[in-house]
């Protein structure tokens, strides 16, 4: 039994989460191997890049078998939180199949560019130990081109010409659509939630 | 809210975190010194600066390929800023964007008005940071603004030269135009002196950032006062 594990899945942002998780004063294991990840008391699955790669480095240490049999707290973050769904729009990918819904291109009503990229407010929160301390109108950082729509997984969503799922929860799975760990205090209290939340 | 300058590791450091505190939605670390001389720059600070932020930041500044920007990104940063470089080998562009994303690579725009030239037309100038070596490349401005956005960037910040230093304002109708043929997020540089010009530029020319270094700087405006400035006058920005 070893603590937080981040899926070192080739991803530009793993060292920017493992950067946030010691600001929280914990110190995380970077591994791409399936033992450790089984053993760990948290997981989290960063992402960054395009899902049918990602899933195929998955693939190829047979994580996408594992993280669906893990009973510990597990985060998804951007990608990663995409990777949980049945599939994904882009490349036409199956994803985990943890979570309902297939993810999308955005498609945003008024011309806004696609990526949506920048700080957007989150809303529609429900009651979750995850947003615990976030309001409805508090920002968070977003860079993405592809959203799960919203479903009955989502707990807290957010608007970009059109609403879209800004975190998740199912079970011991749980993702968010942003970067907490470029989100400012809202992104440090979703990583300490997280890391409280009962195993 | 962005800042630019040149300075040790140490005072980098420290700017970080003042920033961060004080609000800062992003921050864009200029080595401005990079591009003219052709050096290898010491990238250690990157990764000590991502430890310390928990919001977005850009590097700018000696950029020449997909193994510098590789390198920067893998320290942590969000995005790579590529100006002079860019000018130099516009499918640098292109190759960054297919290897990081578009969302990654923002391109740097030093433009103004030539000097005795009755045009009146934009035009783009290279390698800025010294001015012994600034100079225009007589390429129209709007058409660069269209071309990089073909080639892939994922965001422009317009620095507009004339006004850049003299605090007297952002220059609201350079802007307004690459405004008129920019869908990527457009950042405007140059000019901030006073709360109303950051205003002023998201009001005026529908810019999605202000950028603005030594306002900040010399403690002439603090953020947190910007942004509730801002928030009163009707502007959307983070608390």
């Amino acid at each position: 039994m070893s603590g937080v594990v981040i899926i070192d899945n080739g991803g530009g942002n793993v060292a920017s989460v493992r950067y946030a998780l010691e600001r929280l004063g914990v110190g995380a294991l970077l591994s791409d191997d399936p033992e450790r990840v089984a053993a760990a008391e948290r997981v989290i699955l960063p992402g960054v890049g395009a899902a049918r790669d990602a899933m195929r480095r998955l693939a190829a240490r047979g994580l996408d078998r594992l993280v669906p049999t893990l009973t510990r707290p597990v985060l998804g973050i951007c990608l990663g939180m995409q990777l949980l769904c049945a599939r994904s729009e882009e490349g036409d990918t199956p994803g985990l199949g943890i979570l309902g819904g297939s993810v999308a291109r955005l498609a945003p009503a008024g011309g806004l560019a696609v990526p949506h990229m920048g700080w957007n407010q989150l809303e529609g929160l429900a009651p979750h130990p995850l947003l615990s301390g976030i309001a409805a109108g508090d920002y968070a950082y977003f860079v993405h081109s592809y959203a799960l729509p919203v479903g009955p997984d989502t707990v807290a969503r957010c608007d970009y010409g059109g609403a879209f799922s800004a975190v998740v929860s199912r079970g011991n799975f749980h993702g968010a659509q942003f970067h907490p760990e470029r989100s400012a205090g809202v992104g440090a209290r979703l990583l300490a939630n997280f890391l409280a939340l009962g195993a | 809210m962005r800042f630019r300058d040149h300075r040790v590791v140490g005072d980098i450091l420290e700017l970080a975190q003042r920033y961060r505190d004080a609000g800062a939605d992003e921050l864009v670390f200029y080595d401005i010194t990079a591009s003219p001389g052709g050096r290898t720059v010491d990238r250690s600070w990157v990764a000590r600066v991502a430890r310390l932020l928990d919001i977005p930041f850009c590097v700018a500044g000696g950029i020449r390929s997909v193994a510098d920007a590789e390198a920067v990104l893998g320290a942590g940063a969000e995005k790579v800023s590529v100006n002079s470089p860019a000018l130099a080998d516009p499918d640098l562009i292109n190759r960054l964007s297919e290897r990081f994303g578009a969302q990654c690579v923002v391109v740097g725009i030093d433009s103004q008005t030539v000097p005795g030239d009755r045009s009146h037309r934009y035009e783009v100038y290279a390698n800025t940071g010294d001015p012994r070596l600034a100079r225009t490349t007589r390429r129209d401005t709007l058409e660069w603004i269209r071309e990089v956005q073909q080639r892939g960037a994922g965001e422009v910040v317009l620095n507009c030269m004339a006004s850049d230093g003299v605090r007297a304002g952002y220059d609201l109708a350079q802007l307004s135009a690459a405004r008129a043929i920019c869908r990527v997020p457009l950042i405007a540089s140059g000019g901030a002196g006073i709360p109303e010009h950051f205003r002023d530029v998201f009001a005026g020319a529908r810019v999605d950032g202000a950028l603005a270094a030594s306002v900040f700087h010399l403690g002439t405006i603090e953020i947190p006062a910007l942004k509730r400035y801002l928030a009163a006058a009707g502007i959307e920005v983070r608390p």
